[in-house]
């Protein structure tokens, strides 16, 4: 057994999740090697300097607002959403409207009218391209079941 | 004490009986262990409360990807430890951002509350120290300590909640109890912890 391995005995050695025979393993190499005695000796003492904190508990009343929080928060989620849907409806909507108003009025040069025509078929074709792109590597992910 | 793991809880909330009554029993239920745990992560009270209730919140918004046989608490660790590290992110950020000002000087900006003291019950200089040094950790090696220590979790609930295997969860143990002794050493001018 190298000392490498012995690490590892050595941390499921201080949480008291070793076996028997892992146990017998690791006190055979700790009998043969002093550094690792040492090393296991300081991080005992770390493991009780570490077990003697105890996190503060907060107030009784923390405890009693919590889920009035919580229930705030999914309420006012709910809120933004339905606003931010409502949004993007009403501006598409209005860009349309803006957009159907220029170009069927006379007084505006045909010039601006083809170039306004251009321009929303540029972005069009834009927002196409990125949106292939996206669910192409989307699609290709390797990585995409996997938990980051 | 309930396996971290369990399944009862989450499943009838979210599948069979999704009432408001039901996601409150489960918060209420659930609420100290999630609060301790971004505790561990964060360092401060304000913080570890709101990723706390967000975490909740998003689980919420979220529970149509849990499937039936899906562990609850480990998907819903995976929203709350995300939203603590994102946090961490900004916070780090921010606090290496300086600004510059028209005069040529550099103006320090309020740093953000890290891990405050207060955190920790029964004080004493030694605990403040370490409790510091928890802090400077690197969230994965923060996470692993938090999770033994604070939260007494055995290895194969650790290696549930990572989505790793207990080897892993050892592993990265040992680095951080090596690199925690290591910060506490120098804390103490090379004195052995």
């Amino acid at each position: 057994m190298t000392c490498r391995d012995n690490k590892d005995l050595m941390m499921a050695y201080l949480d008291g999740e070793l076996d028997d025979t892992e146990n017998k393993m690791l006190q055979e190499h700790l009998a043969e090697c002093p550094q690792c005695l040492k090393e296991l000796e300081e991080f005992k003492s770390l493991k009780l300097m570490t077990d003697n904190i105890t996190l503060t508990e907060p107030e009784d009343q923390i405890w009693q607002r919590y889920w009035d929080n919580v229930y705030n928060r999914l309420e006012r989620g709910m809120g933004w959403m339905l606003m931010s849907a409502a949004g993007i409806c009403l501006g598409i909507f209005g860009g349309f409207k803006v957009i159907e108003s220029i170009i069927v009025d006379p007084s505006v040069c045909l010039f601006l009218k083809v170039a306004l025509l251009v321009l929303i078929l540029g972005l069009s074709i834009l927002l196409i391209s990125i949106m292939r792109e996206r669910l192409y590597f989307w699609k290709n992910d390797r990585y995409r079941h996997i938990r980051r | 004490m309930d396996s971290i793991c369990d399944n009862s809880i989450p499943v009838e909330w979210s599948l069979a009986n999704d009432t408001k009554e039901a996601f409150e029993t489960f918060v209420k239920a659930h609420m100290k262990k999630a609060y301790f745990v971004a505790l561990g992560m964060v360092g401060n009270h304000e913080d570890a409360l709101e990723l706390s209730q967000e975490a909740f919140s998003k689980a919420y918004q979220h529970r149509g990807t849990l499937n039936a046989k899906g562990k609850f608490y480990p998907w819903f660790y995976q929203i709350l430890r995300n939203l603590c590290i994102s946090h961490l992110r900004k916070r780090k950020h921010r606090r290496t951002l300086p600004i510059d000002m028209p005069d040529g000087q550099t103006l320090e900006l309020p740093t953000a509350p890290g891990f405050e003291p207060d955190s920790i019950a029964e004080r004493n200089e030694t605990k403040d120290l370490v409790w510091k040094a928890i802090g400077s950790l690197e969230p994965k090696h923060r996470e692993v300590i938090i999770l033994r220590h604070f939260q007494n979790l055995s290895y194969e609930e650790m290696a549930q909640l990572l989505f790793c295997n207990k080897g892993t969860v050892t592993s990265r143990l040992y680095y951080a109890r090596k690199r925690l002794k290591e910060v506490l050493e120098q804390e103490k001018g090379g004195q052995p912890v």
